[in-house]
């Protein structure tokens, strides 16, 4: 399962770092997206991977570590409201610029 | 237990949602609400000011639940201290914003300013570094708002450059924070204090890693070479006022470096040892340099200021990695000193630029009411240059003196930066205010707004006040200083549960 994790959490934070160095702002957000799928899964595995063991003590032998679940739970939370401000603007800015290239070159005064 | 530790984050929190919720298009009971949340906010601050002077490092206890297993906030000298810095900038920045129109330009400028309050009050009072990075996304998503205050394609797509970087600044803190937390089991500041030294040598690997991401992640917050590039696109391109309170949002990063350099990772722990330091040091040279170099080729007023705010970064960071009481007292007397500069700089580059037809730095714009705003140029450069009369100067040589150990490397980048400051500011201000031949008949109508040029003068005023008042200051910063270095009070205030 390690193995397993590990391969995800690498895959998508490859994905995630060659999308946000895309030079269009939707391929950016989308690896903002991915990157933040890694680091989630990441932060989970900080509290050690057991299976089938609930977050509370005295209900199975080992229990699961109750702390990294509510991190991912801010995380998840945080970057769900990062997505949508950076999609807002991202949008805001295509249509009162006319193309969605994230660099400010072209227009220097 | 001190229940008003916790008023830094809570009565901004308050007031905005108030705002947003009742005050909603009506800007002058906006402007009343916020201005007498921040003349409150700086009451409050000056009396933790004098509870930490006074009483220690004092923990607050959310929910109280004792410490490594819930929240808490700690008071301490320098939190205390930052938490004052920015109720002053605070206070400056909404009256500038009041005199010169600019939170008329859009909705909601002040709850998001004091949003952004209660994102860096709790950055600086917090004692558990999840909650570090919590308060960080509210001061981010917060500065999101203000910097694209305004509105304009070229600040919208400024902001998304701004906003994306920073997402991936926060994958980063949270990687870090998942290392750090899976070698330990705690994320509270003062036990990971405590842990740290007995840690498994297997572990020390996995925890330099965490450690130089966590400085990584400080970095882009203080603008660190590599990481500096998205700060002059960023302020040069938010509204004025609105990066000068970003010069305190800068000395977020330094506040945190020193926070964790000094508990968390001090060099004499031997998983990390002086890993840190020999990173800061170069990086802080390099962003010395391009401070200095940026200052001397700007082609506009803002990106002058903003690479203004990048030498004094640098600089800050400078003194930061010397990891001595005596540097680290130089660096709080320079954090002092260059937030306040930086916040005139940028509001002296705002009066400038709604006087004159366009931005950039030639002969062909006159400005309006010269000789007033010259002056004021020339106080700030004099302030951000770190020349002789104000406080730059003593910060400077503060600076200087703790390098001593290795002057022949250190000195001549300090000094050579300054001069290139000089050479850069004095080129500046002789193309905006000397060489113009017609001021009065080109001149853009001069606006009449006696508010923000108050405001203005105020901050300089806090320079000259900093400069006069520097024996004091300096005194009470070593004690502060040394209380970093030595963080057996600040660890003991969190009364930490044992865990079996």
């Amino acid at each position: 399962m390690e193995a397993l994790l590990a391969s995800v959490i690498g895959l998508l934070s490859a994905v995630g770092i060659y999308l946000t160095l895309r030079l269009r702002t939707f391929p950016v957000i989308l690896g903002l997206t991915f990157l933040s799928y890694a680091v989630n899964l990441f932060l989970f595995t900080a509290g050690r991977l057991t299976l089938n063991a609930a977050p509370i003590v005295g209900t199975t032998d080992a229990p699961a570590d109750p702390l990294p679940q509510a991190l991912v739970l801010t995380a998840i939370v945080i970057s769900f409201g990062m997505t949508a401000v950076i999609m807002i603007m991202a949008i805001g800015g295509h249509l009162q610029a006319g193309h969605d290239r994230i660099d400010l070159d072209e227009d220097k005064a | 237990m001190n229940h008003w530790i916790i008023a830094p984050v809570v009565l901004p929190a308050f007031v905005a949602a108030f705002m947003v919720l009742t005050m909603r298009g009506h800007l002058e009971l906006q402007r009343i609400a916020s201005l007498a949340a921040i003349v409150a906010l700086n009451a409050i601050a000056v009396g933790l000011l004098w509870s930490a002077t006074a009483h220690g490092p004092e923990a607050y206890f959310m929910g109280d639940w004792p410490a490594p297993f819930g929240i808490s906030l700690v008071l301490d000298r320098l939190s205390a201290m930052m938490v004052a810095l920015l109720a002053f900038v605070a206070l400056i920045t909404t009256l500038y914003a009041i005199g010169s129109g600019w939170d008329a330009k859009g909705a909601h400028f002040h709850p998001l300013l004091q949003f952004l309050l209660m994102g860096v009050g709790g950055a600086f009072l917090t004692g558990d570094a999840f909650n570090l990075f919590v308060f960080f996304e509210v001061l981010l998503i917060a500065s999101y708002g203000l910097m694209i205050h305004g509105g304009g394609a070229r600040r919208t797509r400024a902001g998304i450059q701004y906003v994306a970087f920073n997402l991936v600044g926060s994958s980063l803190f949270l990687i870090a924070l998942a290392l750090l937390y899976g070698v330990t089991g705690t994320l509270n500041m003062a036990d990971l204090a405590a842990k740290l030294p007995n840690l498994p040598e297997g572990d020390a690997a996995l925890l330099r890693v965490a450690a130089v991401m966590m400085i990584l992640v400080f970095a882009i917050k203080g603008a660190l070479v590599p990481l500096q590039f998205w700060l002059p696109g960023t302020y040069a391109n938010a509204p004025g006022v609105v990066a000068a309170l970003f010069a305190i949002m800068t000395k977020v990063g330094a506040y945190a470096t020193l926070r964790f350099v000094t508990l968390v990772f001090p060099t004499d722990l031997p998983a990390t040892g002086t890993l840190i330091p020999a990173f800061l040091l170069p990086a802080a040279l390099v962003t010395l340099a391009i401070g200095a170099l940026g200052i001397l080729g700007a082609t506009t007023l803002p990106r002058l200021a903003a690479f203004a705010a990048i030498a004094s970064m640098g600089t800050a960071f400078l003194a930061i990695a010397h990891m001595s009481p005596q540097a680290t007292s130089a660096a709080l007397f320079y954090i002092l000193h260059s937030t306040l500069a930086t916040a005139l700089i940028f509001l002296v580059s705002d009066l400038v630029s709604r006087r004159r037809a366009h931005l950039r730095l030639d002969v062909a714009s006159p400005v309006a009411q010269n000789g007033l705003i010259a002056a004021l140029f020339l106080a700030a450069a004099v302030a951000v240059a770190g020349m002789p009369p104000l406080s730059g100067f003593i910060g400077k040589l503060l600076i200087l003196d703790a390098w001593r150990d290795q002057a022949f490397a250190i000195w001549p980048a300090v000094l050579v930066s300054s001069f290139l400051m000089l050479l850069g500011l004095s080129r500046a201000g002789s193309l905006l205010f000397w060489k113009p031949s017609e001021p009065a008949e080109t001149a853009e109508p001069a606006p009449h707004e006696p508010l923000a040029l108050t405001a203005a003068f105020a901050l300089l005023a806090m320079i000259v006040a900093l400069t006069l008042a520097a024996g004091p200051v300096t005194g009470w910063l070593d004690g502060t200083a040394a209380s970093l270095h030595d963080p057996a009070a600040y660890i003991a205030a969190n009364r930490l549960e044992v865990v079996p």
